[in-house]
């Protein structure tokens, strides 16, 4: 189903195509992903597993995990959340392990890449490569800009809430709308941009780095870059609990990217397991688009996420249970029930406190892990953080890593938020341009700026805990 | 500090006080005044930045925000531009109270609808009238701001409402 009217969103929706999923005849609206589409036609249930053939459906909705891997085209492995549909399209579910099947030529860019040259290769078009990719054209760098989604913006696309800050940092603007000013600039300086494409190698030779790169799950380019920025952003945790591979039991961010990004209603009745700031504002989110959350539930014996958050849902009703966890998720073959529990101080479930609800999703706000994995190929030296909420790369004032011209900014150098990412990737894309060769004093003032606007913003409890992280990664 | 408003998602009326003291009935009789319920640090200054007379205070970026009542004009552009939508506006006239808050879901309640009114909890306490509609394109903070009238009593309780529909 498609969400029609919107207190916040307006959705400007493609013409109808029709696609096939398993035979069956799907319409979708141009512009729209295949797994999004076949959500919207009431299809949750992707394909099976290799082993115990249990149903599975999304979980990210992003392009990180493997959840809604189908065989698009006789192509098999698919990311079909970050591809959109065509016009004919043949999609399938496949039994096993799927290969390449023989009468599908070879791209006929595959053997020999097309290749590229630039002078700041920038992976991932979210809030923290924007602005890094805007300050480094400005000093005079030639910049290129990779991103998985068919959009630029990363997360920011699907943030309808305003944000905190300074009003010129664009505090008290939503999320969707810096990112269409973002995406503004960044076409105004007539930066390259490939979207609907993965970074899959970085490899840095000598002054030079190469990127390897895969369009559309087909082709191959390689681009020949003096600087790199890793701002591919982070990856929504899982949570184990019977039933937890249901279809239904999606990433926050995944439902969030269903409801915000393209208008399509994750469901009537929406649990939400943790109260961190994602969790909470997608309780908001949910209740803006018409769906009933029955309760969010959190296992510390706090709030995560900021009070004003919570404040905001509680008073429409919507109880925030601390101390409770979900036990387990049933139905058949999708989600029907989510039953959750109270828990005691040494985090041991109460017996006779379960209660259950009629729920037909299970959002999981339970954390994310930044996307490290092309700067750990890189070499790029790492240490795991608890602050920053997983593995990240050491890095030193200018946001360099320690393979030198290989930059880090966004949730990708630590868990923060996207007005501390948009701050990174100012210092980042300065640094880098520096590195480069270019700018003067002026970019000198500029850059120290954004470190003390970044400084103040850290200032608070949540921020203090960051910058106990950030001191022992910086170099 | 037990911060006791994070185990709960709400505050309550005294514990509000004493992160930061409400106005007196006087003052609410004077004239519509703007009431932060913003305990926690946060960093966040769009309040501070629209206020036209500098009633709005913050030392440093993440300090909660402090309202000089005397000089609040109630012009309820902080409840506007508030991203956490905690800024609230409080006015006693003729024996009722008029409660002005954010709203940003649909449908978007007429001038003269009765409403559902909610306190912290979500819990009804009562029905009152909206007798001001501030659309998103009028607001200065791409939010919908809202009037309602209510009896005198429920000044400091309700802090949302639920549009009726069709029962």
């Amino acid at each position: 189903m498609r969400i029609e009217r919107h207190p916040i969103l307006t959705f400007r929706r493609g013409r109808r195509v029709k696609f096939f999923f398993n035979g069956r005849e799907v319409e979708a609206r141009e512009g729209e992903t295949i797994a999004m589409a076949l959500y919207a036609a009431g299809i949750r249930d992707l394909s099976k597993s290799q082993k115990f053939h249990r149903p599975r459906g999304l979980f990210c909705a992003i392009g990180k995990c493997s959840s809604c891997l189908l065989t698009v085209d006789g192509i098999p492995n698919v990311r079909t959340c970050i591809i959109p549909v065509k016009e004919g399209m043949r999609v399938e579910a496949s039994e096993g392990n799927p290969r390449l099947a023989d009468n599908v030529p070879p791209p006929k860019k595959f053997m020999e890449p097309e290749t590229h040259r630039t002078d700041l290769l920038v992976i991932g078009g979210g809030p923290a490569g924007l602005q890094a990719a805007i300050h480094a054209a400005d000093m005079g760098a030639r910049v290129t800009v990779l991103d998985e989604a068919p959009m630029l913006g990363g997360q920011l696309v699907k943030q309808t809430h305003k944000f905190f800050g300074k009003r010129q940092l664009h505090a008290g603007v939503r999320g969707i709308k810096i990112a269409e000013m973002l995406i503004e600039e960044v076409r105004r300086r007539g930066i390259e941009i490939f979207s609907r494409t993965s970074a899959v190698g970085l490899f840095p030779s000598g002054e030079e780095k190469v990127v390897d790169a895969v369009e559309a799950e087909r082709y191959l380019h390689r681009f020949t870059a003096r600087a790199v920025l890793v701002a591919t952003g982070a990856m929504e945790r899982y949570l184990p609990f019977p039933g937890a591979d249901l279809p239904g039991v999606y990433g926050a961010g995944a439902v969030q990217t269903l409801m915000n990004t393209y208008g399509i209603l994750p469901g009537e009745r929406v649990l939400i397991v943790g109260a961190g700031n994602v969790g909470l504002i997608l309780a908001y989110q949910l209740m803006q688009a018409g769906v009933k959350v029955p309760a969010v539930v959190e296992a510390l014996p706090r709030v995560g996420g900021y009070f004003v958050h919570a404040a905001k849902i509680r008073r429409q009703g919507v109880p925030i249970l601390t101390r409770h966890t979900i036990v387990r998720a049933a139905g058949s073959g999708r989600v029907e029930q989510a039953t959750v529990a109270e828990l005691d101080e040494r985090w041991s479930v109460i017996e006779g406190t379960e209660k259950t609800y009629d729920v037909d999703v299970v959002a999981l706000s339970v954390g994310l892990r930044p996307s490290v994995e092309l700067l750990q190929q890189a070499g790029c030296s790492m240490r795991f953080v608890r602050e920053l909420a997983g593995l990240v790369p050491l890095r030193d004032r200018n946001m360099q890593t320690t393979v030198e011209g290989i930059y880090v900014a966004g949730d990708a150098s630590g868990i923060e938020e996207a007005t501390t990412a948009m701050l990174e990737g100012t210092i980042a894309g300065i640094s880098a341009g520096f590195y480069l060769g270019h700018g003067d004093e002026k970019w000198q003032e500029r850059l120290e700026r954004a470190r003390a606007e970044l400084e103040e913003f850290r200032d608070g409890p949540i921020g203090r805990e960051v910058k106990k992280g950030i001191e022992r990664v910086l170099i | 500090m037990s911060e006791e408003w994070m185990s709960r998602g709400y505050i309550t009326l005294e514990e509000l006080d004493g992160v930061h003291p409400l106005p007196g009935r006087e003052r609410l009789m004077e004239g519509p005044v703007a009431i932060p319920e913003c305990p926690q640090e946060i960093p966040c200054t769009p309040c501070r930045e629209i206020c036209p007379t500098g009633a709005i205070t913050m030392e440093r970026v993440n300090d909660p925000p402090r309202v000089d009542y005397s000089k609040c004009i109630g012009c309820s552009l902080c409840v506007q531009i508030c991203p956490g939508l905690a800024f609230f506006m409080v006015h006693l006239k003729e024996g009722k109270a008029r409660v002005t808050m954010p709203y940003e879901y649909l449908p978007l309640p007429r001038r003269g609808e009765r409403v559902r009114l909610l306190d912290r909890k979500g819990e009804v306490v009562g029905e009152g009238v909206v007798v001001m509609v501030m659309t998103r394109e009028r607001s200065r903070g791409d939010t919908a701001v809202l009037t309602v009238e209510m009896a005198e009593e429920l000044a400091m309780v309700v802090r949302a409402v639920e549009v009726m529909g069709d029962e």
